[in-house]
């Protein structure tokens, strides 16, 4: 029996409305149990003297004097752990070139970014730790460092990795129809340069990780705050040395992760080699610098793009040459290669043309490694593109509406294949657009900007449609080798008391995953949100699974719940159909009860199947299977993966004496197939969305030439904050993938996706007829007015 | 981080602060509002510091109205500056300036002596205070001094208060009927220090003009001010150009600095001549 989501007043009907998240009380209530919370006994902190040179060799160490502090106990260098710890090379088989030198949890002889962690202390308090780490002496002898992405290639270049020949990390080149010869023959061709600056993710929560090492069991019990327990019980059984089933990864209430906290961390592999050196449970919470510092950065790309359109407003190709820089080892175990390799895969994607040509060239550098971060890859794509068909419409007269109108896919054209060689199930550009025109009345809005431009406002909409990548399949990592999760699992079991516990492998990590699952098994199997408990981040408690990472919790974890809850509600139709003499095809679960199918009259409460089965089963027909206990796992298989479109918009005014850009207001209408809640979805679109407004507006990490940070806090590097952030209106267009029964794809990133486009092309509506374009984020009001050509030097 | 002190103690009175701060043999460091000082002290930016707390000190806390002045004590928070009826009525500066400094939280604990002693350039109320032609009051172990403020700021974080000196109190002349002050400021996030910042006092005996976030301190732009006594605004815009030398930094560079003052002082005029900006 499928569920009849079309009809709301199904009985169970949780999916698809607003429930409340069950751990939201916990959490404001400041009862959550965050790594920093979890208090050993025994437990040792751990500092980390980091390099403060962005590319130099260690020629000496000198830590006696921080052993004198009262209160340390150990300090080890990089050479101590690399004797209990093995490097690991972050490359992948199927991004076919990728390179990368082995990494260590520490510097042995030589420090590649400021930040790398190069000796740690061990005190019985952080502060303690951190006394002794400031009288560490490392000495340095400088080494040139390569702090420019589009001269790393270049012969007078330095090489960072001398073994690995130059700094090229990964290039790919793609290359559909005839791009040289469309764009020698179009109507019009427009180029244009984008540049996305380096960010960080920011968690509220830093990265944190307690590890406990008990020898007596030969177990490491890791409390980590991870988007993915799994791949870190891997990851550390294999670098040190021990069965993979005596590794656990606890990963309890988690402040936010954004990606950043999917990758392997050298200062959190150091704590967990330290752990097992020490045989104590060891704990590192890095602080704010260290999060500036160490956290992956991403989007650092510089972009030289094409288009070519013909009269009609067609496109006919599209070219694009992007750079990025990674720092100086691509990141663990999923590689710094993805995010270029994404910008191939999704560079026009909402439009059916003929030509494309897209290579991305990543090289190592002497900063911060890079890694993946919220929308992977998708702001910068979404920039590229939509800033390009925006020019093109400008360049032939057109509305920006209309010449997407002209080139993205039909809604029935599905399924269908993208010169990137991308494959869509479903998507819905048109009806997408044609929500988002009503939504926001566009002709008003036109009419309101032509109105302010009479009171000499400057004000622009900026149309952005995107696709997202959500639900992978192994092609994403599993293909290149790497032990990551594509398929995810859920067990759902019921108690004596009738109630029902979901142990499932996908993490929460704030976003609500838990009340996804929650509202899923309830419906799944019949009973009250409230009656279900949910189980995540324990890889000895849960099925094993990939995690959160890629918008993959509700479409892949959603429906192994949902089909788990389905099996359970089976096994405990046929325990009732045997207790009722009755025909289990006639009987179903209703809020906790067991009911009549037909009339829906009350037959038998949960609990009381549950009263027999546990504690009078001797009443039951021999053989009769009681398993109230089911797991079922679910992984797609007929396309690698599940993309999801919308289209945003965004209303700005600039102030062309300061440079200011004020957002009036932003849209966003999303098809993330199956809403599963409402609310939770359009949180997520709308963090999602700030996330964007962010590197629209705010976020840059800056380096110096010598490869110095310039803006390590909060007060120096630009988050998004409440007062500058528009009202934002969100809506749903909802074309579930056949994949599943749930139906959902994901939903995290895609107001991510396609803010900083909107953005940007809201601005150039603005500054076109003063003939200015901006196409380097974030558009500081310095950068609006260098546009305007009002300051020169 | 974790911050490194090398003591605390609660002064009882001002008496009892100078000599908890003379007896510290320079290690001493007064406590206020605790915003700008317990951030550095987080970040290890200051490190063994002996903590002098002055934060319940009444002798340095109120407002009060001494006839052709205000006296406003050193442990005024910033937002009770802000709702004050006598800073209001008489230095309307230094409550419209509130609204630019930091958030709520910060206003609630920050203190406007703090913010005068830390001296950041950036900061709103420096340039208020030397906008307004103050007096700032400092208590030593020699006994007290009166200092102009155009004397008060020297450099990037340092004043005239030396060591073992408190800053306890600051009298703004109270506005004359007809006089016009106000702020302007752009900042890239509301809350933020600003990029540049301008304060503007038009009185019967002249305009005032000082600038923050745009040199090593708060400075008093004369030549833009003789211009506009002048009513020479685009003469002001000029000579304001000249007479800064703004830094460059992350957020902004010279010359986009120096282009905001302009923009900021052409705002300022428009508004103290009741037009909008
Ligand atoms: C996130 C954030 C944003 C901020 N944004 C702004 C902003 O936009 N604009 C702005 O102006 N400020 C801003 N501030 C700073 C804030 O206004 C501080 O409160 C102020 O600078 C210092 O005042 P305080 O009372 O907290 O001083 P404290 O932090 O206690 O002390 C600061 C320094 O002054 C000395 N000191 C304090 N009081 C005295 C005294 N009476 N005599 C002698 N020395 C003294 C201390 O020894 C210390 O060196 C911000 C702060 C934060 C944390």
């Amino acid at each position: 029996m499928s569920i009849a989501f079309g009809n709301p007043d199904r009985p169970n009907s949780y999916i698809g409305k607003t429930v409340p998240r069950p751990n939201i009380t916990k959490l404001v209530q400041g009862r959550g149990r965050y790594v920093d919370d979890i208090v050993l006994p025994r437990m040792v902190h751990v500092a980390f003297v980091r390099s403060p040179v962005a590319h130099g060799k260690i020629t000496g160490i000198d830590i006696e004097a921080a052993k004198t502090v009262p209160g340390v106990l150990r300090v080890f260098t990089g050479a101590d752990l690399a004797e209990v710890c093995t490097p690991w090379v972050a490359v992948l088989a199927h991004l076919k070139g990728l390179k990368s030198p082995p990494q260590h949890p520490m510097a042995l002889d030589r420090a590649c970014w400021v930040g790398e962690p190069v000796v740690a202390v061990v005190a019985t308090t952080r502060a303690a730790a951190e006394e002794g780490a400031a009288l560490v002496e490392v000495d340095y002898e400088a080494l040139p460092a390569v702090t420019d992405t589009m001269t790393a290639l270049d012969k007078t270049t330095p090489v960072i990795h001398p073994d690995m020949g130059d700094n090229l990390a990964f290039r790919r080149l793609h290359e559909e129809g005839n791009v040289d010869a469309a764009l020698s023959t179009a109507h019009k061709v427009v180029t244009a340069s984008f540049r996305t600056a380096r960010h960080t993710g920011v968690t509220l929560e830093p990265r944190s990780i307690l590890v406990d090492w008990n020898p007596a069991e030969g177990q490491m019990t890791a409390y980590h705050a991870t988007q993915a327990p799994h791949m870190m019980q891997t990851v550390f059984a294999k670098h040190l040395d021990i069965p993979e089933s005596r590794v656990r990864v606890i990963c309890g209430d988690v402040g936010g992760s954004y990606g950043i906290k999917v990758h392997v961390y050298p200062d959190e592999v150091a704590t967990a080699t330290i752990a097992k050196i020490m045989g104590r449970p060891v704990k590192f919470i890095a602080d704010r610098l260290e999060s500036f510092t160490t956290d992956i950065h991403a989007r650092d790309h510089e972009i030289e793009a094409k288009i070519a359109v013909d009269a009609e407003g067609r496109i006919l190709a599209i070219d694009v040459d992007d750079w990025t820089g990674i720092g100086p080892y691509s990141v663990y175990p999923r590689t710094s290669a993805i995010e270029g390799n994404q910008v191939v895969n999704l560079c026009g994607g909402p439009y059916d043309f003929a030509n494309y040509r897209a290579q991305t060239t990543v090289v190592f550098q002497n900063k911060t490694p890079t890694c993946q971060y919220r929308a992977v890859g998708h702001p910068i794509a979404v920039a590229i593109t939509e800033g390009l068909v925006d020019m093109a419409a400008a360049a032939i007269g057109m509305d920006p509406v209309e010449i997407r109108r002209r080139n993205m896919y039909r809604d029935d054209a599905y399924p269908v294949t993208s010169p990137a060689k991308m494959r869509f199930e479903g998507l819905s550009h048109h009806a997408s657009m044609d929500k988002l025109m009503e939504i926001m009345d566009y002709d008003a809005l036109r009419a309101d900007q032509a109105e302010a431009l009479k009171q000499g406002k400057r004000r622009g909409i900026g149309i952005a449609s995107f696709i997202e990548l959500t639900n992978p399949s192994p092609f994403m990592y599993g293909i290149g080798g790497a032990r990551i999760s594509a398929q995810d699992g859920c067990t759902v079991r019921m108690d004596p008391d009738g109630s029902v516990v979901a142990l499932s492998g996908v993490t929460e990590q704030g976003q609500g995953t838990e009340a996804m699952l929650s509202q899923v098994v309830a419906e799944g199997v019949g009973v009250s949100p409230s009656k279900v408990r949910v189980i995540t981040g324990d890889t000895q408690v849960t099925p094993y699974g990939g995690g959160t990472w890629a918008s993959r919790g509700a479409g892949i974890g959603g429906e192994a719940a949902l089909q788990a809850a389905r099996a359970l509600r089976s096994s405990i139709l046929e325990v009732a159909a045997a207790m009722l003499q009755a025909d289990q095809g006639l009987l179903d679960i209703r809020d906790g009860q067991i009911v009549d199918t037909q009339t829906g009259e009350t037959r038998m409460p949960l609990e009381e199947l549950g009263r027999i089965v546990y504690f009078r089963g001797d009443t039951l027909p021999k053989g009769l299977p009681r398993e109230l206990v089911q797991t079922r796992h679910f992984i797609t298989m007929d396309y690698p993966f599940a993309f999801t479109n919308g289209v945003q918009a965004s209303y700005v005014e600039v102030d062309t004496d300061t440079g200011v850009v004020t957002l009036l207001k932003h849209w966003c209408v999303e098809d993330c197939g199956r809403v599963i809640n409402p609310q939770l979805v359009d949180e997520q679109i709308r963090g999602g969305i700030v996330q964007g407004l962010g590197g629209a507006l705010f976020e840059e990490i800056h380096y110096d030439e010598d490869g110095q940070l310039l803006n390590g806090s909060m007060a120096d590097y630009l988050v998004p904050m409440a007062a500058e952030m528009p009202d934002m209106v969100i809506a749903h267009v909802e074309t579930p993938t056949k994949e599943s029964e749930l139906g959902a794809k994901g939903a995290g990133e895609a107001g991510t996706a396609g803010a900083p486009a909107a953005v940007m092309n809201a601005i150039n509506d603005a500054l076109r007829p003063l003939g200015a374009q901006v196409t380097e984020m974030p558009f500081t009001p310095e950068r609006i007015l260098r546009a305007l050509g009002t300051i020169h030097d | 981080m974790k911050a490194s002190v090398g003591g605390y103690a609660r002064a009882s009175s001002l008496d009892h602060a100078l000599q908890l701060l003379a007896s510290a043999e320079g290690a001493g460091r007064v406590l206020a509002g605790g915003q700008s000082l317990v951030a550095a002290m987080n970040m290890r930016l200051s490190t063994g510091d002996l903590l002098v707390d002055i934060s319940r000190l009444s002798e340095l806390s109120g407002v009060s109205d001494e006839g052709d002045t205000l006296r406003i004590g050193a442990l005024k928070r910033h937002a009770d500056v802000g709702r004050d009826a006598l800073v209001c009525a008489h230095a309307p500066l230094l409550a419209e300036a509130v609204h630019y400094i930091a958030h709520a939280a910060i206003r609630n604990r920050g203190t406007i002596g703090g913010a005068c002693a830390h001296a950041d350039p950036a900061a709103e109320f420096p340039a208020c205070v030397l906008a307004l032609g103050a007096t700032m009051h400092v208590a030593g172990p020699h006994g007290s001094r009166a200092i102009p403020a155009e004397d008060f700021f020297e450099d990037v974080f340092a004043t005239a208060i030396e060591e073992g000196e408190i800053l306890t109190a600051i009298t703004v002349p109270k506005a004359g009927s007809g006089e016009a002050q106000v702020i302007e400021e752009v900042a890239r996030r509301s809350g933020d220090y600003a990029l540049a910042g301008l304060c503007l006092v038009k009185r019967d005996a002249g305009h005032r003009v000082s600038l923050f976030s745009v040199g090593p301190k708060p400075i008093l732009a004369t030549g833009a001010m003789a211009a506009l006594d002048a009513g020479d605004l685009d003469g002001a815009v000029a000579a304001l150009a000249g007479e800064l030398d703004p830094p460059s930094d992350t957020q902004a560079s010279a010359a986009y600095r120096r282009h905001l003052a302009g923009v900021l002082l052409r705002r300022a005029v428009a508004r103290t001549e009741g037009g909008k900006a």
